[in-house]
């Protein structure tokens, strides 16, 4: 007899066509499954009754694999084959994992991501990640009574495509299907957003195992947009654990540890942590392989002082995050934790005495992001009649176009959301000029050279015109997938020209967090460095319009000393423009005006000059006016 | 006539129906479908319609439309778990024949 669940008015399925959706929490510690039933969004437990799952995947020789409880507790004694945080290497090549000197692990480098030596034979990230979310599967599967139609899998928002598609190709390897990836903050969100029914201003503290995200969100009426991200790929509750760990071997002097002592150190080191939650004191105590026994008592205090530099790290993406979404501490309606080191009492402090109110926490930290993965999935399934949820995405960097001398004119700024397009007029730089190369960069900073490339393309058979004339509109579009295509079209003909980039290729979340951190720090240097630039390409056009001038007429209408005058003047810039020196901005600038001012009487003698040969030989009632 | 909630089933109903938020008890129904004729249908309700037939058992308030009715009187709703999966379970004295799933039957 099969059992039933309570469906929306109006919803229910007919018989063996349940849509099973769950959401999947793929955490680099531990990971969980939830699903909504009779109208609830609930994480769904295993045999022992235990939600949570560690993302530990542990591979014997005889081939079988252990994931979860019991390979973490095998961590320790085998620590090459038992893959922790495997989450950090998906999609991620050996020279983006930082302390991948100080992991127990044997790294192979191979195209695209790492893998992994083990007794089993290599194995990419992407596979010990299907590991985890088969048990998830199954566990759903006997959970629901029924194959499941769908998986809504969350990710953190600084993931980029490579790590994104490594996470659906772990859950295809798993047998699910992935109806949509949903960064973890926007989950956390919903889950507290449909469940409470706020409205307003939120933010999504999310300390994760290995990673902190920040985000600010706006919700209003079931629809959530974010309004701003921020985060440290690599900070999280397994730094807190290496604080321990680090305060361990410096004050007992361990040295010479084998990786099997690590590994133990460093789960009692999370143990201790964990105690602290409840406990002002703890003992940690435990044995090494060489029998000599490690013993120390760690005060909640002794913790607090330990961890401060790491927990004062969290603010500085917050703050970023803010000046983003241009809002203040006071704005904020909501701060929602997440993540099972923000259980830490001194982080509920610190968190509360920055935005001057007591974050939510009446969701349990570690099931949040898969509850809210489980209601987007219930409703992308459509099980969920009635009241929409749309789900608004950003631009993490900002898009632009290079642009004369080297610079970057931004034209969709970050944190735009999307699906979007801008437009904006471009023109040629010299007289008859018929083809436009285009180059699309992303990133903050003013100078191409310090962007990331994304595309080139050329537009041609722009008719001859006069520099200025020309009208080019550049348009940028962003589809709901993240997708970017630009296009150029010359205005008067019509001549068109585009390309389809994808924004994100190529960026890891370190260089995003780089190059967001590097735009603020280099603001004032990238400011100098633009008004040099316009000032080389003014010189630059006056040059070049002064030359063809001279060549043109001035032997016949300047006398000996003002045609010597002109060019001392024209090569006296040309050399400054020749050398470029960073520091010549003032020089340059005067250099510009002076030639600028020896040449007015030049001009206005050929402008003299173009009226009379207009009109000359001409009856006066010929010429209309 | 009438249709009857165990008190599992009705504490169970009351709890989704406060997470909900909204709705005014549950609605029981069968639908033409599925390989043995009919199916049950378990809804939430927001609105009685002029011809629900309403029951109120164990506190929660119960409604169907005479039609679904003549097939599910002496019905008792329960709520069970088996293994990992919970959910409920209709008892239904009319039923002659339930397919191997359960989640449709014939009178």
């Amino acid at each position: 007899m099969a059992l039933l669940q309570i469906t929306e008015p109006g919803q229910s399925a007919a018989p063996h066509q349940h849509r099973l959706a769950v959401g999947i929490d793929l955490g680099t510690t531990h990971s969980l499954v939830a699903s909504v039933r009779s109208g609830t969004a609930v994480a769904l437990p295993d045999v022992a009754g235990r939600a949570l799952l560690p993302s530990v995947v542990h591979y014997q020789a005889d081939g079988e694999i252990d994931v979860g409880w019991d390979a973490r507790s095998n961590a320790a004694k085998d620590p090459r084959n038992t893959i922790v945080s495997v989450k950090r290497f998906m999609g991620r090549g050996i020279a983006d994992i930082a302390d991948a000197k100080t992991m127990p692990y044997e790294f192979i480098e191979s195209p695209g991501m790492v893998k992994l030596k083990t007794v089993v034979g290599e194995l990419s990230p992407v596979e010990v990640s299907a590991e985890i979310l088969k048990v998830l599967r199954l566990r759903a599967e006997e959970s629901l009574g029924g194959e499941l139609s769908g998986a809504v899998i969350t990710v953190p928002a600084y993931f980029d495509d490579a790590q994104r598609q490594a996470t659906k190709d772990a859950a295809r390897l798993a047998g699910l299907s992935v109806l949509r990836l949903l960064n973890e903050p926007t989950a956390a969100a919903i889950a507290y957003g449909l469940d409470n029914a706020s409205e307003g201003i939120y933010c999504v503290y999310d300390l994760g195992g290995g990673t902190f995200d920040f985000s600010i969100l706006r919700l209003t009426r079931g629809v959530f947009e974010v309004l701003a991200t921020s985060g440290d790929s690599a900070l999280g509750g397994d730094d807190f654990d290496q604080a321990i760990f680090n305060w361990l071997t410096e004050s007992l002097k361990l040295d010479a540890l084998t990786v099997e002592d690590r590994r133990l150190l460093l789960t009692e080191a999370r143990l201790a942590k964990e105690r602290l939650t409840d406990d002002a004191v703890t003992e940690i105590s435990c044995s090494l392989l060489n029998h000599s026994t490690v013993s120390a008592i760690l005060s909640r205090e002794m913790f607090i002082e330990l961890t401060k530099p790491l927990l004062g790290k969290t603010f500085g993406p917050v703050r970023r995050a803010l000046r983003d979404a241009d809002l203040q501490v006071e704005d904020v309606q909501g701060v929602v934790l997440v993540g099972g080191a923000t259980r830490m009492p001194h982080l509920r402090v610190a968190v509360t005495d920055f935005f001057y109110r007591e974050p939510l926490t009446n969701l349990d930290p570690d099931k949040v992001v898969a509850l809210g993965a489980a209601i987007q999935a219930n409703a992308l399934v459509g099980n969920r009649g009635g009241d929409e949820l749309l789900l608004l995405d950003v631009i993490p960097l900002s898009l632009g176009i290079e642009t004369m001398g080297g610079l970057s004119e931004k034209i969709i700024p970050r944190n735009v959301t999307i699906p979007s397009a801008r437009a904006q007029d471009f023109t040629t730089f010299k007289d008859g000029q018929t083809a436009m190369s285009f180059h699309v960069v992303q990133g903050e900073r003013e100078l191409v050279s310090e962007c990331r490339s994304l595309a080139r393309f050329d537009l041609r058979g722009i008719p001859p015109m006069v520099a200025g004339a020309a009208r080019i509109r550049v348009t940028f579009q962003v589809d709901a997938d993240g997708l970017l295509s630009v296009s150029a079209r010359e205005q008067t003909t019509g001549h068109e020209s585009q390309i389809t980039v994808k924004p994100s290729y190529g960026l890891t979340d370190t260089e995003i967090t780089g190059m967001l951190s590097a735009g603020i720090a280099n603001a004032e240097h990238d400011k100098n460095m633009r008004a040099l630039r316009e000032a080389q390409v003014d010189a630059r056009r006056l040059l070049d319009a002064t030359e063809a001038a001279m060549a043109e007429s001035g032997h016949e209408l300047l006398s000996k000393l003002e045609w010597n005058e002109i060019w001392s003047q024209i090569y006296e810039l040309a050399e400054l423009l020749i050398m470029g020196d960073a520091n010549s901005l003032e020089s340059l600038r005067q250099c510009t005006e002076t030639l600028n001012a020896v040449t007015t009487t030049f001009a206005s003698r050929r402008m003299d000059e173009s009226i009379n040969k207009a009109l000359s030989g001409r009856q006066i009632e010929s010429i209309n006016i | 006539m009438a249709v009857t909630l165990t008190t599992t089933a009705a504490s169970r109903v009351q709890k989704f129906l406060d997470s909900r938020g909204k709705g005014i008890g549950l609605r029981l129904g069968v639908k033409t479908s599925g390989c043995s004729g009919m199916a049950y249908t378990l809804e939430f309700v927001d609105e009685a319609l002029p011809e629900d037939m309403i029951f109120e058992s164990n506190g929660v308030k119960v409604l169907i439309d005479p039609t679904s009715l003549v097939y599910m009187d002496g019905t008792e709703l329960d709520y069970a778990k088996e293994g990992l999966n919970e959910g409920f379970k209709f008892n239904n004295p009319n039923a002659k024949a339930n397919c191997g799933c359960g989640e449709s039957f014939s009178v």
